[in-house]
């Protein structure tokens, strides 16, 4: 190992931010109620990550918010592992937690398969998910069971595909073309 | 009776040409800006680039109160019946520029979702090149079409084809040209 990268691990060490040590008694919290096999977890510098069975992602989440203190929803999205190299699973949803006041960050994955693309919302919860779940759905088709308004936001309704998916081509299936043509005689 | 016939002609040909002359140093530009071009769009209205020595310097943010539409911008799928309709709304006679590579030609944004060109659906008198054209180019756009509305003044489609057939100009607009198929690239 060169200097530099030594230097650079003791940078990474020294940059740990205070709440790790939160995050990780959250993490025995939460295998402590839920069971050791359920909660996978995985780890890069600090960035921590829970995987949970999509049966268990919403209790999971509700004790996150109601024990643990989470209480601001960054982001919710989604990932397509399709053509992934030794993928078992085609989609995740990913919801991105922090606490606010002690700046804790947590990010809690699940996988999915076809036919079943549901998973329970967390409207309830936290109100941000309603427009990021509806992005998630737009996207990638992901169904959140129980969200109050589930339609299609950036992309107008009566598109049919969901573009994100990485079966959807590039340049899409001609539905940027499909308009009426005006000319000068029309106008 | 025949033999004043010509005077007639003589008298509108020139009263035409003075309306043309008035209309091409008074456009009304509606400025239809979705992106970065937009910006560029608002520098050559400002100070330094100045659009009113041009006589084009009253934007208006009512279709109905305009006569030449810049599309500065891509125009993505859901917006471009909005452009449809805004052109629709505007009076007689209209023009429009299309400015910058994505609304020319849906520039880098190859997706899904960004309509390839404005000129699709469309009538374009003008296209700018850049990304983004320079004030300077917009301004080079407005003369080119100072010049067009000075020789064409207020013709319509097949009108202005015929003419452009008889002056041996080249034809520009969607209105002419039939339709360009979808880009087939890998
Ligand atoms: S042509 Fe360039 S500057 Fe203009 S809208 Fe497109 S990306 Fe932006």
């Amino acid at each position: 190992m060169g200097e530099a990268q030594v230097q650079d691990k003791a940078e990474a060490a020294a940059e740990q931010p205070a709440w790790l040590d939160f995050v990780e008694q959250t993490i025995a919290a939460l295998r402590a109620r839920f069971g050791q096999e359920a909660i996978e977890e995985s780890r890069f510098r600090d960035n921590v990550r829970v995987i949970v069975p999509a049966t268990k992602v919403y209790e999971v989440l509700a004790f996150l918010k109601n024990e643990r203190g989470f209480d601001f929803l960054v982001d919710i999205t989604a990932v397509d592992y399709l053509h992934y190299p030794n993928a078992r699973d085609r989609f995740a949803v990913i919801w991105s937690l922090m606490r606010t006041d002690n700046g804790a960050r947590l990010f809690v994955k699940t996988f999915l398969n076809e036919p079943d693309l549901t998973v329970p919302t967390v409207f309830d919860l936290w109100k941000a998910a309603d427009w990021l779940e509806r992005e998630v759905y737009d996207m990638f088709g992901i169904r959140f069971a129980g969200h109050p308004n589930l339609k299609r936001i950036l992309l107008p309704e009566e598109f049919s595909a969901y573009p994100l998916r990485k079966d959807y081509p590039l340049r899409g299936r001609g539905e940027r073309h499909n308009f009426r043509r005006l000319t000068r005689e029309q106008s | 009776m025949a033999q004043h016939d010509w005077l007639e002609n003589v008298f509108l040909t020139r009263l035409n040409e003075a309306a043309n002359w008035c209309r091409k140093y008074s456009f009304w530009p509606m400025p239809f800006a979705t992106a970065c071009c937009g910006i560029e769009l608002m520098a050559t209205a400002a100070s330094r680039h100045d659009i009113a020595r041009f006589g084009a310097e009253v934007f208006r943010f009512s279709p109905r109160q305009a006569d030449l539409m810049i599309v500065a911008g891509r125009v993505v799928m859901k917006m471009l019946p909005v452009l449809q309709r805004i052109w629709l709304q505007m009076p007689e006679p209209k023009w429009c520029i299309s400015m910058g590579a994505c609304a020319s030609s849906g520039g880098v944004f190859d997706t899904y979702a960004v309509v390839q060109g404005i000129d699709r659906f469309l009538p374009v008198d003008i296209y700018v090149p850049g990304c983004p054209p320079r004030p300077e180019q917009l301004i080079r756009a407005i003369i080119d079409l100072q010049e067009m509305v000075q020789r064409e003044g207020r013709v319509r489609g097949l009108e202005r084809l015929r003419q452009r057939a008889r002056t041996g100009l080249p034809v520009l607009g969607a209105s002419e040209q039939p339709g360009r198929p979808e880009p087939q690239r890998n």
